[in-house]
């Protein structure tokens, strides 16, 4: 029988694909982003392999830079940790920014009225007060959804222009460094500022903690099951006997709760102030590696670490090529766009040309 | 001459029409005919390619290989659009209406019939609906519409395109018996008017009523084809299963162990405030299995909710041994031992976690028992193996999210969680809901069993046929009310279809 009528391109959804395809798959994104993003810098009247090589070595390629990279990545690890407890029970949770801006405000506050405590009270106090300023934050839109079904996506995101004006109102307010000329906040005290290992403030040992302590709470307890139920299907749960309201309320809590201790540690070992800028996107960028991670907190580990290189890189090459900041967002751009386009390719197969079914037993 | 004479008789002619899902041959050379003026049977088990051929026809996948002539000329249907452009109008099991929006504006939606006025276009549905006997106001909005009056709308809606070849995807599986009479009713009037006309389904009386021709498919290819006058049900199972298959029912005689649930007139309001169940009461005993029937919605859900505490209650008691379950948590309910397991009709609504595998389902009420903060997946991994080899789940392994398990396999997943548990009273809705006959069998017989261990089981079916031969009493529901309860040896299915739709136990039975 014939088949003229069939059309050329069709695409059909895979069944299952070895995991070495998939990483091949991954891998040519990646190298047609490079590509791709070469083609831009050239447009701009610069050697790409140029500012690739800058890129690498700006990131990684002294030990400054590196310690530079790894500041960077801290937030975004954690945050991305953060929103992952949320996504597991499908709570979209974007409102990370405002939760970090809740957990540093939290956490100035002692660190500018009681940075004369001793620091084994002062730190403790500061993780659990930014703790729970950001939780109480996330948690807000989440009692709002358990009692009256309200939308927690559009919540969680106006909750963060809230958190972020309350900053600039305590910046330009109550808070500002009398002894400045502009509206700031004053520089924290050396006793209240994160102490430092290897010459990165201690963030990232939180960070690595954390990518440990969510696996396990993901994967091992039964509040981590109950997640996963109940994102998957809230009726089930229900039918199950399980609190449905309680479980969506704590996780909420503790996923705003991961995220204002991001804000803590940004604040008092990145910045060692207070601003709207202590979030640095992170709030944002930490939900595209969550998924790019595929909610794993291995993967999110890597995942934010190749986001800090990209951010840090990206200001490496700005400085030497006087590549401007937009230039850098344009090829972060690009390379999101490959990798998460490479999604679809893994998932589904596209079939070029006639024939090509096998019937396979 | 005669060749072409006995062409352009054919509404419909597929030729070795194959399709594939990655590695998964769903339709393999598929040969098929339907004459104009002729109902065609198709009969199949679950998974055996009878939606994907008919999804081919209507447009909404695209065959690997192989021809489909309509009206004589090769045909390409690229889209459901290409469908109604050839005459070709597909009924789906679930309906696709627009609930606030009347019948005309349902039935117009989406052609062109701009210029035409209200009333111009309730005429023309009026004279199609007149000649075939499809009675509806075209000024009624859908949802005061009886789940019968639905269907006819989705027919009047082809039959206004000018579809000429009709397919119904299991039209029966939500009708009563005399809502179905009257479907079949509608569809011979097709027939005479020369429309071809595919009927899917698998309840096998049916089949032998409505159909000229029966065309079984197994495992993605077309087994056999045979004139429905010439058949019998016994030959129909044994080509559509590939074996004999004994087709009884068991039901062993009932071991009173008295009364284990007693519901006193319970009522509930649903979220509009209208009384979903009014004033239902019965008693179910130990070692019984007390069968519900009742059109879909007519507050079986509710039931089955309002038991097990997921439906707030708003008058009445229900009484397990002397204490009330009203206002207790799910959670106090499902440790006194009452286990509810509610088929819905995507299968996983309610009872299971699609993404999860069979290791994590089967945790499900099992886990809150453990002591300490970490979840033993231990006894569930034990459990799945046993199941497994008990009731021949076939699944690529214990880790498999259970969605990409066949609809039978799920199924057995599930009532199997809930025998396991060792559950003094089982109630089960539609468990057999989209079943293969030999997995409804494993059904019933699992079902039996329990009962002859004394469990008390509220069966909540849709199989009028199953009901009788299964249950010992069955309640009727209508409307949120209990319109009698009968006993399944002296009832007939006529009864119970009238009481089904409102008629007292005393009525139905002078009817009858």
């Amino acid at each position: 029988m014939s088949d003229s009528r069939q059309s050329m391109i069709r695409v059909v959804k895979r069944t299952a694909i070895p995991r070495k395809t998939a990483y091949l798959i991954r891998a040519l994104a990646v190298l047609l982003a490079l590509a791709t993003g070469g083609l831009f810098i050239l447009l701009l009247g610069h050697n790409p392999i140029e500012v690739y090589k800058s890129m690498i070595t700006g990131s990684l390629g002294t030990k400054s830079a590196l310690r530079e990279t790894v500041k960077m990545t801290i937030p975004l690890c954690i945050t991305a940790l953060g929103v992952t407890l949320a996504f597991t029970m499908k709570f979209w949770n974007i409102g990370g920014e405002g939760q970090i801006c809740m957990g540093a405000t939290a956490a100035t506050y002692f660190a500018l009225f009681h940075y004369d405590w001793p620091p084994y009270i002062l730190f403790p106090v500061m993780v659990l007060a930014s703790m729970v300023a950001g939780g109480v934050w996330g948690m807000i839109p989440a009692v709002f959804k358990a009692k009256f079904g309200t939308n927690e996506t559009l919540f969680t995101l106006m909750l963060n222009y809230v958190a972020s004006y309350f900053i600039q109102y305590l910046r330009m307010g109550p808070w500002m460094n009398p002894q400045s000329a502009f509206p700031q906040i004053a520089r924290f005290e050396k006793s209240a500022r994160l102490p430092m290992l290897f010459g990165v403030h201690v963030g990232w040992v939180f960070a690595l903690v954390l990518v440990v302590l969510v696996f396990v709470y993901l994967r091992y307890t039964k509040q981590g099951y109950e997640i996963t139920v109940v994102g998957e299907n809230e009726n089930t749960a229900r039918y199950a006997g399980m609190n449905v309201t309680k479980i969506i309320i704590r996780t909420a809590f503790l996923s705003a709760a991961i995220c204002g201790l991001a804000g803590m540690l940004q604040a008092t070992g990145a910045d060692k102030t207070l601003s709207e800028a202590v979030t640095g996107g992170a709030g944002f960028t930490a939900i595209t590696i969550a998924w790019l991670s595929k909610l794993n907190p291995f993967a999110i580990l890597l995942v934010s670490f190749l986001f800090g290189m990209l951010e840090k890189g990206s200001g490496t090459i700005q400085s030497l090529f006087n590549i401007s900041t937009s230039a850098a967002e344009v090829f972060q751009g690009i390379i999101l766009f490959f990798v998460l386009g490479s999604e679809f390719f893994i998932n589904f197969r596209v079939m070029i040309g006639k024939g090509g079914v096998k019937h396979e037993r | 001459m005669q060749n072409t004479q006995a062409k352009s008789d054919l509404a419909i002619e597929l030729r070795s029409l194959t399709k594939t899902f990655g590695e998964v041959v769903a339709n393999k050379d598929i040969d098929l005919t339907v004459k104009n003026g002729e109902i065609l049977a198709l009969l199949g088990e679950n998974g055996s390619g009878k939606t994907t051929l008919m999804n081919m026809l209507s447009g909404l996948y695209r065959p690997d290989k192989g021809q489909i002539i309509i009206d004589g000329k090769e045909a390409a249907i690229h889209s459901p659009h290409d469908a109604i452009s050839l005459g070709i109008g597909m009924i789906h099991q679930h309906f696709k209406l627009v609930d606030v929006l009347t019948v005309q504006e349902n039935i117009v939606m989406g052609t062109k019939s701009t210029g035409k006025t209200a009333t111009q276009l309730n005429e023309e549905i009026l004279s199609i609906s007149s000649r075939f006997g499809l009675l509806v106001d075209p000024r009624r909005k859908i949802y005061s519409l009886s789940v019968g009056e639905k269907q006819t709308v989705e027919i009047l809606k082809v039959l206004y395109r000018g579809a000429r070849i009709l397919i119904l995807d299991e039209p029966t599986a939500v009708l009563t018996p005399q809502e179905t009479e009257k479907l079949f009713a509608i569809l011979r009037k097709m027939k005479e008017d020369g429309c071809a006309v595919i009927i899917i389904t698998h309840k096998l009386n049916e089949v032998l009523a409505i159909s000229d021709r029966v065309t079984i498919l197994r495992k993605g290819q077309s087994i056999a084809t045979v004139e429905t006058a010439k058949t019998s049900a016994r030959e129909l199972t044994e080509l559509m299963v590939g074996q004999a298959v004994d087709l009884s029912i068991a039901r062993p005689p009932v071991k009173d162990n008295g009364a284990l649930l007693d519901v006193h007139h319970l009522t509930v309001l649903n979220e509009e405030k209208v009384k979903a169940l009014d004033d239902v009461s019965f008693s179910l005993r130990g070692g019984e299995i007390l069968g519900v029937a009742g059109v879909a919605g007519s507050g079986q859900k509710e039931l089955c909710e309002a038991i097990v505490g997921l439906q707030p209650v708003s008058g009445g008691a229900i009484l397990h041994r002397h204490t009330n379950l009203v206002g207790m948590s799910t959670r106090e309910i499902i440790k006194r031992g009452v286990s509810m397991s509610f088929i819905p009709e995507d299968r996983l609504g309610m009872g299971l976690v699609g993404g999860l595998g069979m290791v994590d389902n089967l945790l499900l009420k099992e886990y809150q028992n453990q002591p300490g903060l970490f979840v033993n997946r231990k006894p569930a991994q034990k459990l799945a193996h046993e199941l497994i080899k008990r009731l021949s789940i076939v699944t690529p392994g214990i880790y498999t999210p259970v969605k990409q398990m066949s609809g039978g396999n799920v199924q057995k997943v599930l009532l199997g969680r809930e025998i396991a548990s060792n559950p003094r009273i089982l109630i089960t809705a539609y468990p057999v809901r989209g079943l293969d006959i030999n997995s409804s069998m494993t059904i019933y017989r699992l079902l039996n069993e329990q009962k002859s261990k004394g469990v008390g089981i509220l069966y909540i079916g849709e199989d009028l046929d199953v009901l009788l031969e299964l249950c010992d009493r069955i309640m009727v529901m209508c409307g949120g009310k209990v319109t009698g309860i009968v006993d399944a040896k002296s009832a007939t299915k006529e009864m119970l279809g009238l009481m089904m739709t409102g008629s007292s136990q005393e009525e139905a039975m002078e009817h009858v």
